[in-house]
């Protein structure tokens, strides 16, 4: 099935992600750090050996630095129309340079590139793992590295797990349904920033909801507070155990928390709605747009 | 805690041995920066495969786990003398090595040198020696416990052989016998205050009286054996209670750290003293959120008996 993928340059998505990137930064780097980045891009089209790639890799941040990638309104929604979903407002130039390194290098053979890029995977240094982690959703072949991201939420390292998890399209548009439910989960327990995971709401689901009611459950009878957002994903499985949760967070919640369960209300079952009639103020301010979960998630992420 | 809050530098310790707590009480007593050397884990290892996953702790695992406390946590890369023994093994690990090498925060290779002084011990020394030069890397030379003059003088002359710049190498697990050859021969020289087998540090006091601070380093090499993470800060307090100069307490425990591994570009001060907040959110928060902003890492050290 691979051999039938078409090689990454002949893919018109790929060449446009490398001309965006190569124009991006060309705007921001200093003339010996441009220099450096065509230099190696052309030694790696020249001869695309992953000796040479490994290199460029490592040598990146030395020789771009690591300053904020710093996109136009513009550009971010250029972004967004080359690859949906794709954040690259929130990378550095490093991540940026090191990504262009991945597309510019052109093996004959899709297995040769996975290869290589595996190699990358298995000696990288916690920089370099966010790097490629946040570079999934652009690579050639991305299907093919769905082993290796959800190998990547297993990390302890909470810097890592969130490349993938927050403001990445990758796990929303590839993980099946068990990967996904426990990358919400983790980002519960690592306290990564729920607001921030690509798909929550479109990706909702009945397991999904129940193991966030248990996870609640668990932090409640340990005298542990709950994060607010996690009722956002109870989506329309607002019955049984799980209205019985939003009943208790809005008779004894604090203020904000109270908030969060009625959002949760808002997009729920029935008897949810006959539970938001009980908060004729909070329904209110729902009703008429004024609370949102993207406003509560300014306060609350 | 310190006196006068002094920040130290320990440059040598292996972590990978060390628990999460032991990184807690490091921060307190002023710990700012470590260098974890590659080194031997107590028990051989048998495949090329446990070798990377040792490396790719040292920078990842480790540095990451340091940071959570506030430590820049950098280190260096090697087949160790021990291990160097086994050849086939050691061919494998010398392939691995370029891959490390270059990355960001590996101040040097090392620890290379001899154990038992073999022939595989001297080949693998010089091949990284090799290494060192054709990648424009420091080195770290760990000196051998038994027979340790005459190990420590042939380590010095295979590198100055091998056409490395006396500066460009730190001697290791020095002590009284070999300090004035290192000194004499413009290499750097540290002492490992190490309980019972290497340096104590009311010995240490003696040895900064007698030479002063000019290219000496104190380090704990802190393993899995009976050691002591805190062994920097303890000596410097012992120092400064003996009334060494603060100028050349400050030296030994933290600038001449600096200076050494600070020319692999990789160690610079500015990285604990005022991290960007690219650094910040990379290693602390993530690289998602806090533009601009402080993330909150200290968490205040305190015993409590209550466990939550
Ligand atoms: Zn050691």
């Amino acid at each position: 099935m691979i051999a039938t993928i078409q090689h990454p340059t002949e893919t018109s998505k790929t060449s446009n992600i490398i001309n965006y990137l190569q124009n991006c930064l060309e705007k921001q780097l200093h003339q010996s750090a441009l220099t450096w980045l065509n230099w190696t891009i052309e030694k790696l089209l020249d001869n695309p050996s992953s000796h040479s790639l490994f290199i460029g890799f490592s040598q990146t941040p030395r020789q771009v630095g690591k300053a904020n990638l710093s996109l136009s309104q513009e550009a971010i929604s250029t972004a967004r129309q080359l690859r949906p979903g794709w954040m690259p407002e929130y990378w550095t130039v490093d991540q940026a340079v090191r990504t262009l390194l991945l597309l510019n290098f052109q093996t004959d053979e899709p297995q040769e590139y996975l290869a290589s890029v595996e190699k990358l995977f298995s000696a990288a240094d916690v920089a370099e793992q966010i790097a490629l982690y946040q570079s999934l959703p652009v690579l050639p072949y991305p299907q093919q590295f769905k082993a290796r991201a959800i190998e990547g939420l297993r990390t302890n390292m909470v810097t890592v797990f969130n490349a993938i998890a927050l403001h990445n399209p990758y796990p929303k548009d590839y993980f099946q349904e068990a990967a996904w439910n426990q990358m919400v989960l983790k980002a519960l327990f690592v306290e990564s920033h729920l607001s921030q995971i690509q798909g929550l709401d479109s990706r909702v689901n009945a397991k999904l909801a129940k193991m966030l009611s248990d996870y609640a459950h668990e932090r409640w009878s340990a005298g542990r507070g709950v994060n607010p957002q996690l009722w956002r994903a109870m989506g329309s499985f607002t019955e049984g155990q799980i209205l019985a949760d939003l009943e208790k967070v809005l008779r004894e919640g604090e203020t904000f928390e109270q908030q969060a369960a009625a959002l949760a209300c808002f997009g729920g079952s029935a008897e949810a709605q006959t539970l938001l009639d009980k908060v004729p103020t909070l329904k209110q301010a729902i009703e008429q747009g004024q609370l949102t979960w993207d406003s509560f998630s300014q306060t609350h992420l | 805690m310190l006196i006068d809050n002094m920040m130290v530098i320990d440059p040598h310790i292996h972590m990978t041995s060390r628990t999460t707590y032991d990184y807690l009480v490091m921060k307190e007593y002023g710990v700012v920066a470590i260098i974890e050397p590659s080194f031997w884990l107590g028990q051989p290892r048998t495949h090329v495969g446990t070798f990377q996953d040792y490396f790719n702790s040292l920078i990842g695992w480790e540095r990451f786990r340091a940071e959570q406390f506030g430590i820049r946590h950098y280190c260096t890369i090697s087949i160790n003398p021990k291990e160097a023994n086994n050849e086939p093994l050691a061919e494998q690990v010398m392939e691995l090595l370029p891959l490390y090498a270059c990355k960001e925060g590996v101040v040097a290779l090392g620890e290379v040198g001899f154990d038992d002084m073999t022939e595989a011990e001297e080949k693998y020394f010089r091949l990284q020696l090799k290494l060192a030069k054709e990648l424009d890397k420091l080195v770290l030379v760990h000196t051998p416990h038994r027979n340790k003059k005459e190990g420590t003088s042939r380590s010095m002359d295979i590198c100055l052989e091998e056409g490395l710049d006396p500066l460009q190498v730190i001697i290791d697990h020095a002590n009284e016998e070999t300090v004035d050859e290192v000194l004499d021969r413009g290499f750097w020289c540290a002492f490992s205050i190490y309980p019972n087998t290497k340096m104590g540090n009311e010995r240490m006091v003696e040895l900064v009286k007698k030479y002063g601070s000019d290219r000496i380093i104190i380090d704990s090499a802190a393993d899995w054996g009976m050691s002591d993470p805190l062994a920097v800060p303890k000596t410097a307090q012992l120092m400064l209670e003996s009334n060494i100069r603060e100028d050349h307490v400050k030296a030994v425990c933290y600038g001449n750290a600096l200076k050494a591994y600070g020319q692999s570009g990789e160690m610079k001060e500015e990285h604990w003293l005022e991290p960007t907040a690219i650094d910040q959110r990379q290693l602390y928060e993530g690289n998602s959120v806090l533009r601009g902003q402080t993330p909150m890492v200290e968490k205040p050290f305190q015993e409590s008996i209550i466990i939550r």
